[in-house]
């Protein structure tokens, strides 16, 4: 058997592979935006004093850490229109679902990402924050955050990046996306390689563009690797 | 000195589980006054200028800023914090800030001031500090007696009524403590009042109007740095001295 440069061309070219990547990443992209909004304020309760917001949290990431991407899926199109009847209606299509899923399992990750982060900003920080006057709204906003976005950047975008291959899962949901693409158009022609192939580029060309832009990130908020010898404080 | 003190503690009590860390304080400083607070470690030197500006919560007594008690009703620790600068042991400069955005935040944010008085404000109190010509650079490029000076300008910009110092020397390298002292007498020159946590007696000698001894939470002794020094009236203060003589 051989391979046929022809037929990977046209897949890598095709309508239908384009259509697949974009419904792929733009998945991942307000699947991640949305787990990422559920985990700040879950993170910032997690680290507070709030015993029973902090219990209902920890059970939130207890489960959805459990719970394997798949049967959540399965569970969120199959399952959830039984008990909920606005699912039954025509617009809950296949992308909501896996939006919804997908979202509710990647904040359960998030979370531990963000609240390590607030964690690994010295307390001293907010310390001066407070000392100067500034409001406890400013100290998270000005001070805070800034700093625990630089120490939660590069383990998110690698969430991102495994959120970007568990989009792949949808397929058992009739979603469109990359995968599914790929495997109808194997399925009517067995020839493999070229197919998987062409998938296999559009997946690098996303993931090396990310890691990219967050070289870029990176590299334009690179003031904690500027020190010299006496930049850490002593111990208080 | 005459009129009210412009900070007042009075049986001021803190404990941290059973640990006493405050043990019935009581101390009045007034407008223009250079108290130096000295003591072994653990005696809750820091805790006390610490629960001055309400970082820490005191369990027994009052504290009274300017008139306003801290934590009766309708008295904003917010507002009385925009009336004491504080100095850290740690600095604490906000390393993704540079040393001009780390002086304007706290003025811009709280005095409802334009960018460019903060600026033109932040460079005088810079260049009093002599690190005028470090303002675009980041902490992390400072050295340790660079960032503490920056810190105290951080805090002058915000105009204070009185500066507390927590141990403002003890994190840096030997060479380094004198240029931060040097900024920290030119300061009360100018006739800040200032609360020093420090055990750099020299600076005591000179600037202190008195010195208040700590021991087990309490102040054992208070007295001008002349009788202090040549003349401690407790054990305790005598045997501490002779430890910093001696070590």
């Amino acid at each position: 058997m051989e391979f046929d440069t022809q037929v990977f061309w046209s897949a890598l070219t095709s309508a239908a592979y384009l259509k697949g990547a974009l419904i792929t990443l733009s998945l991942t992209v307000i699947s991640h935006a949305t787990a990422i909004a559920i985990s700040l304020p879950m993170a910032l309760v997690l680290n507070g004093s709030n015993r029973v917001a902090r219990t209902l949290a920890t059970g939130y990431v207890l489960i959805f850490r459990a719970v394997p991407q798949l049967l959540l899926l399965l569970f969120v199109w199959n399952a959830l229109p039984q008990f909920i009847p606005v699912f039954r209606e025509p617009w809950f299509n296949p992308f909501l679902a896996a939006w919804l899923a997908l979202s509710l399992n990647e904040a359960a990750y998030q979370v531990e990402i963000n609240r390590a982060a607030l964690r690994a900003v010295d307390h001293g920080q907010g310390a001066a924050g407070i000392a100067l006057g500034l409001t406890h709204t400013d100290v998270y906003r000005f001070i805070v955050f800034p700093q625990a976005a630089r120490i939660a950047l590069a383990p998110t975008v690698n969430e991102f990046i495994t959120l970007l291959k568990i989009t792949s899962l949808a397929s058992v949901i009739s979603l469109q996306e990359l995968m599914t693409v790929t495997q109808i158009s194997v399925a009517r022609t067995f020839q493999f390689s070229e197919y998987y192939l062409a998938a296999l580029i559009y997946y690098l060309v996303m993931v090396f563009t990310l890691m990219a832009i967050q070289k870029r990130i990176e590299r334009r908020f690179a003031w904690e690797k500027t020190g010299m010898p006496g930049s850490v404080g002593g111990a208080r | 000195m005459s009129g009210a003190p412009i900070i007042r503690l009075e049986g001021v009590c803190k404990n941290y589980g059973d640990f006493t860390a405050l043990d019935n304080v009581s101390l009045s400083v007034f407008q223009g006054e250079k108290i130096v607070i000295c003591g072994p470690s653990g005696s809750g030197k820091s805790t006390l200028i610490r629960c001055i500006n309400a970082l820490e919560h005191h369990d027994a007594g009052t504290i009274t800023f300017d008139g306003q008690q801290l934590y009766a009703p309708g008295v904003s620790l917010t507002h009385i914090r925009r009336h004491v600068g504080m100095v850290f042991q740690s600095f604490n400069l906000f390393p993704h800030l540079s040393v001009l955005e780390n002086c304007i935040l706290a003025p811009k944010r709280t005095q409802g001031i334009s960018d460019a008085v903060a600026r033109d404000r932040a460079r005088g109190y810079l260049d009093r500090v002599h690190i005028l010509d470090q303002a675009d650079k980041y902490p992390g490029q400072l050295s340790g007696g660079q960032q503490q000076r920056v810190a105290i300008a951080r805090a002058l910009c915000m105009e204070p009524k009185a500066m507390l110092f927590d141990e403002p020397t003890s994190a840096l390298d030997p060479e380094m403590i004198g240029e931060v002292l040097e900024v920290m007498t030119d300061l009360a020159e100018t006739g800040m009042t200032m609360i020093c946590v420090t055990h750099e007696m020299g600076f005591a000698k000179r600037v202190a109007d008195r010195v208040a001894f700590m021991d087990r939470g309490a102040i054992v002794e208070s007295a001008p740095p002349q009788d202090f020094f040549a003349n401690p009236q407790t054990d305790r203060a005598a045997a501490f001295l002779q430890k910093l003589i001696h070590p």
